[in-house]
């Protein structure tokens, strides 16, 4: 099989329609670029979720008024909670004003707003399962001492839920972009049949393999979802420099959501050419076999 | 799949019939044509008669409704498709329309179906130019088909056809858009290459050409077979 002959054969193709061609690479280079971002926050999410189950710390405020005897029962019960409790801390109110400094740094006047006794001593659990965090507030909501029981989960779930919400938002775009995308490339391959049906009936006729007279229309197909691949590529590098690091980077900075690393941005590259290519490349095949017998 | 090469048979129909589905009669009725290694046979009748078909069959571009068509050994009812090509590697094709591509020389049109078939450059230069002299285009192998004549636009079709130098040629109509004396030479040429031991197959409604050859006759009416004459003629 002569390569260049191929090759110059699928160029010709693409230049020749050069309007539907540049529709169809945009179409893929969205919908690529939201599959991406969609597998992105994934992973993400995935990889948060790992991490905070571990961390994630149930916290029992006491009241201000708490007595050193109530509060040592209160510990004594929980260390021997071994059904739920896998560890136990003590954080003093000194203790909590620090933190919240620390967390705080960046905006002084807030910090200054706030009294360092106005934050309450408490309990920090660690739970077994994290899921038995409501079983333990029940438990311990009406234990003396204690003010009000928190978790860092109800916020970790409250932002799962949201993060979930803008991909799941975001792969249903990415789908109806692709089905847009292939709509195209079938079009695309159509066309292309269609300007050279003279051609590709002297092929047939004078015996080229059906793989020879097929793969310049595949490839071309293929090209079109690799160069759409490279746009959506640029497009996550794009979100990457102004979105992560640019726009959205408190909320990454609050330390609950993993920065999305440049590692991650550049294995999602091949990935996307290989399904663009992949995907075009059947598609391509498929118009031919089912709606243009070539 | 050599028993009826060796026995010299290169076409056999055996109660071939092609009915197509929005058709009252069948295209093909009953058919039943052998042809010889090096034979040269006229395929005669008028339009509708069944002349396309049989040669739409032989290139397996399409299939009999019933019976078996054999090409060069090759049962076509059971090859698979893709053998296809190999199968029309050894037809050599010419049609009356010419069906060369425009924007491409005389040279480059027979070098195109070289290359689509993965001959390699030095092979394709060195063939290109001897089969272009066979078919008498010396010296205008870098001319376009629109700067040809009717005939020498034939003769580079025939090159085409030729220069695989497959076991049978078939030509659909080849002298019907020429004029009598162009197609008297293209018929000479198509003689020429027959002697070469090249088995043609040739459908046509010239009576003058059929009369002058005075060669193997199938007559088709209808679809059906109604008369099969050595040293035909027109009828």
């Amino acid at each position: 099989m002569r390569v260049n002959f191929v090759l110059s054969e699928a160029l010709t193709g693409l230049w020749r329609n050069v309007t539907m061609s540049v529709a169809m690479i945009l179409t893929t280079a969205i919908s690529l670029t939201l599959l991406g971002a969609g597998g992105l926050l994934y992973v993400q999410i995935q990889e948060t979720k790992d991490v905070l189950r571990g961390k994630v710390e149930v916290m029992l405020f006491l009241n201000d008024d708490v007595t050193e005897q109530q509060r040592d029962a209160l510990q004594q019960r929980l260390t021997n909670d071994r059904s739920l409790v896998r560890d136990v801390s003590f954080e003093t109110k000194e203790q909590a004003y620090e933190r919240f400094r620390e967390l705080f740094k960046n905006s002084p006047d807030f910090v200054q707003g706030v009294q360092p006794n106005a934050l309450p001593a408490s309990f920090r659990v660690k739970l077994l399962d994290p899921k038995d965090y409501s079983n333990l507030a029940d438990k311990y909501r009406d234990a003396e001492g204690v003010s009000r029981v928190s978790s860092q989960q109800e916020v970790v779930t409250q932002l799962f839920s949201m993060v979930d919400a803008v991909k799941n938002t975001t792969f249903a775009v990415a789908v109806l972009q692709g089905i847009a995308a292939l709509l195209l490339i079938g079009n695309t391959i159509q066309v292309a049949a269609y300007s050279r049906r003279r051609e590709v009936s002297i092929m047939k006729l004078v015996g080229a393999s059906n793989w020879y007279v097929r793969l310049p229309f595949i490839l071309e197909a293929s090209m079109a979802g690799l160069i759409g691949a490279l746009i959506g590529w640029i497009g996550l590098i794009l979100g990457k420099v102004f979105l992560v690091d640019g726009a959205l980077k408190p909320i990454f900075n609050s330390g609950l959501i993993p920065v999305i690393e440049w590692s991650d941005i550049l294995w999602t590259g091949p990935v996307l050419a290989l399904i663009a290519i992949a995907i075009s490349g059947v598609t391509g095949w498929s118009t031919l076999r089912f709606y243009v017998k070539v | 799949m050599g028993s009826s090469l060796e026995s010299g048979v290169v076409i056999t129909l055996e109660n071939v019939s092609k009915r197509y589905p929005k058709s009252r009669r069948p295209a093909l009725d009953n058919v039943n044509v052998g042809v010889d290694k090096g034979e040269f046979v006229f395929f005669i009748g008028p339009s509708g008669s069944g002349k396309s078909t049989f040669i739409r069959l032989l290139l397996r571009e399409d299939v009999p409704t019933s019976g078996k068509v054999s090409v060069a050994g090759r049962d076509l009812g059971t090859l698979h498709s893709w053998r296809i090509p190999q199968l029309r590697r050894s037809i050599g094709c010419v049609f009356q329309d010419f069906r060369l591509l425009p924007n491409k020389t005389s040279a480059e049109n027979v070098a195109f179906a070289l290359e689509v078939i993965g001959k390699t450059r030095p092979v394709i230069r060195r063939v290109v130019p001897e089969v272009l002299s066979l078919v008498g285009l010396e010296g205008k192998e870098n001319r376009y088909p629109s700067e040809l004549s009717g005939g020498e636009q034939q003769r580079v079709a025939i090159a085409r056809a030729f220069v695989n130098r497959p076991l049978v040629l078939l030509a659909d109509e080849p002298t019907g858009n020429l004029d009598p004396d162009t197609s008297i030479e293209i018929m000479r040429l198509l003689d020429r290459i027959n002697r070469t031991g090249t088995t043609v197959v040739m459908a046509t409604h010239d009576a003058n050409i059929v009369n002058q050859m005075r060669r193997r006759v199938v007559e088709l009416d209808r679809g059906r077979v109604i008369r099969d004459q050595h040293r035909g003629v027109y009828g």
